[in-house]
């Protein structure tokens, strides 16, 4: 069996919420609450779950930008959340990001040149005129132009800026990209220039994704497998078929069923989940789901259920297919 | 947006002139008119600072004292003080010592407030809160009675005065660049910066300080007539130059007693504080103008 390129278990990020002149610590804000999942080299696992559910927060500590509370986060067989925070920062080399927003994740006082040019600076790679053409070809790669260098940021549209900061990511050759909602700030054709851009360059650098988004319809486009975010935890990941044709876990089955359909006379079942997302720093007991839940039973506000294999490809943390599991 | 133009037919890269963000600053502050105005009497005492000593008619200290308190005349155009001394000569020499001040005293409480400012917002926690403390206190003072206490352990002369103005002055420039520390620090394309693997340095020099320059320098330029003010009042005080230096303040203290009867003696004087700190105001004011608006997205 092939070696993942990136093995997450048991991760987690606890916030403490603090109260008082003495700032005591009176709760925690689960965030992230024991994530695992791997990613193959080469595939793009997608990330998907409404706004708050933690999906950011596994994105930016897998680069450790957040410090985990728990948990490993394994990259090419090196452990990456007990190395030193010098060493870490060397091996972003290897591990880049894209940003949500194009138009604050590029710094306003800066040529472009100057921001494509800064990872290799950083890392050392190559003297300055062998960065410059670099570059250049990248700007183009991007499809963008080089005599765009010498503009700033603000001169260009929200594609083009996204474009500029996926050839940011892309300087320093690096093996694995989190893309953090690259394109939900985008307008909906641009979204589909940019997604073929990002599918383009995968094939040709060989790169992995991770593409975190919650846009279902974008993340079945890009994605080989998805998983499924709820309150910090994930409870359904699959291959992206699957997933999308065949959901176990309720809340994905909510989720997808209110996916627009661009067919006028389809009929569909709409499952309505009712209530609020709870609160993460005093989640359910059980399965976080549980409150919501159209199918719950007495033994889903009781224990928490594990992400388990009912069938290859697919897993799901949910009660009603704890039979299957044993057979 | 020029880069939705047609391209050229030979398909050459278009030379254009590429505005950044300090050039469109400039061009938001030449439509300003008060702005410029305030520009030029900058400018005009500047001048007259630099090249003052070679048109100004007297020596500063040269005395006739036959010729004491004479109204203004076209011998004496802004006529002559108790010692008989050229009134617009020593002017045209004080400017320069007003705008020395004024320039270093703020050079001096920018550069020591934008380092501690930097530090304490980027790296927050306890830093942040000694030094945001020591702040508070040093501006629980009016400035004024801190700069005499500044001055009266220094010893009173111009460079104390100066070293007391710089100090007074930290504080606010250590508040105004920690608040936009805090603010940019939570930008994206500072997360972006860590991302790429840069190291804390690198970002706070290349990043955050380029990026919280802006209030500072219009901050910066303010200060300057707080400071010439300043300055002017120590002299007044009798803490800052001494005589027989022609600083504007203490020209104004020495004239004091004769305002009755010689009263351009102080007129003149203070029209030239007047003036410069009006100048500095209007520039600041127009250069907030300028630059407040952010970038233009």
């Amino acid at each position: 069996m092939i070696e993942p390129l990136l093995k997450v278990e048991g991760l987690k990020k606890y916030f403490p919420i603090r109260k008082g002149i003495l700032s005591r610590v009176s709760g925690h804000v689960k965030a992230v609450d024991d994530v695992s999942f791997y990613v193959n080299k080469g595939e793009t696992l997608g990330i998907v779950g409404e706004s708050g559910c933690g999906k950011s927060t596994t994105g930016r500590m897998l680069m450790r930008l957040l410090e985990p509370t728990e948990g490993k986060v394994e990259f090419n067989g090196k452990e990456l959340t007990s190395i030193s925070t010098d060493d870490m920062r060397k091996a972003r080399r290897e591990i880049q990001m894209v940003f949500q927003d194009p138009y604050a994740s590029l710094n306003p006082r800066h040529t472009i040149e100057k921001i494509l040019e800064e990872p290799l600076i950083v890392h050392g790679i190559g003297d300055s005129i062998s960065r410059k053409k670099k570059v250049h070809d990248f700007l183009e790669i991007v499809g963008l132009s080089s005599y765009h260098a010498k503009r700033y940021p603000h001169q260009f549209s929200g594609g083009q800026r996204q474009r500029i900061g996926i050839a940011r990511a892309l300087m320093t050759n690096p093996k694995l990209i989190i893309a953090d909602e690259p394109v939900s700030a985008l307008d909906v054709s641009i979204q589909a220039q940019v997604l073929n851009l990002m599918q383009d360059l995968q094939k040709e650098f060989d790169l992995t994704y991770i593409f975190i988004a919650h846009d279902l319809g974008v993340v079945r486009h890009i994605s080989d497998r998805v998983g499924v975010m709820y309150l910090g935890k994930i409870v359904e990941i699959a291959e992206t078929e699957l997933l999308y044709n065949k959901p176990l876990h309720p809340y994905t089955q909510a989720l997808l069923s209110a996916v627009p359909v661009p067919d006028p006379d389809f009929v569909r079942e709409k499952i309505l989940i009712t209530g609020d997302i709870p609160s993460p720093s005093n989640p359910p007991t059980g399965c976080t789901f549980h409150t919501r839940c159209p199918h719950k039973m007495d033994v889903c506000t009781k224990i928490i259920p594990k992400l388990e294999e009912v069938e290859p490809g697919h897993s799901v943390a949910c009660h009603l297919y704890g039979e299957q599991v044993q057979h | 947006m020029s880069n939705l133009a047609p391209k050229q037919l030979d398909g050459t890269p278009q030379t254009e002139k590429v505005a950044g963000p300090w050039l469109e600053a400039w061009r938001g502050f030449k439509k300003s008119k008060l702005a410029v105005v305030g520009a030029g009497i900058v400018l005009f005492f500047i001048i007259v600072a630099f090249i003052g000593p070679f048109i100004a008619m007297q020596g500063i200290n040269e005395q006739l004292l036959s010729d004491r308190l004479l109204k203004p005349s076209s011998t004496y155009w802004l006529g002559t003080d108790d010692l008989g001394r050229d009134i617009l000569s020593r002017i045209i020499h004080g400017a320069r010592i007003s705008l020395w001040v004024g320039f270093f005293s703020v050079i001096g409480s920018l550069v020591v407030g934008s380092f501690l400012g930097i530090i304490a917002g980027y790296y927050g926690k306890w830093i942040d809160t000694i030094i945001s403390r020591i702040f508070d206190i040093m501006l629980a003072f009016p400035s004024i009675l801190l700069a005499i206490a500044v001055v009266s352990v220094l010893g009173p002369s111009l460079q104390n005065a100066l070293i007391a103005i710089a100090i007074i002055n930290i504080p606010n420039f250590g508040r105004l660049i920690r608040s936009k520390v805090l603010s940019i620090k939570e930008e994206e394309y500072i997360t972006s910066a860590k991302a790429i693997g840069m190291k804390d340095i690198r970002i706070l020099f290349s990043h955050i300080l380029p990026n919280s320059m802006s209030p500072v320098i219009v901050q910066g330029t303010l200060a300057i007539a707080t400071a010439i003010i300043e300055a002017a009042a120590l002299g007044f005080l009798g803490l800052g130059a001494q005589a027989p230096a022609p600083e504007w303040g203490k020209m104004l203290a020495d004239a004091r007693v004769n305002f009755i009867n010689a009263p351009w003696t102080m007129f003149f004087p203070g029209l030239a504080i007047m003036l410069t700190v009006l100048g500095f105001n209007l520039m600041g004011d127009g250069l907030r103008d300028a630059l407040d608006p952010k970038m233009k997205n």
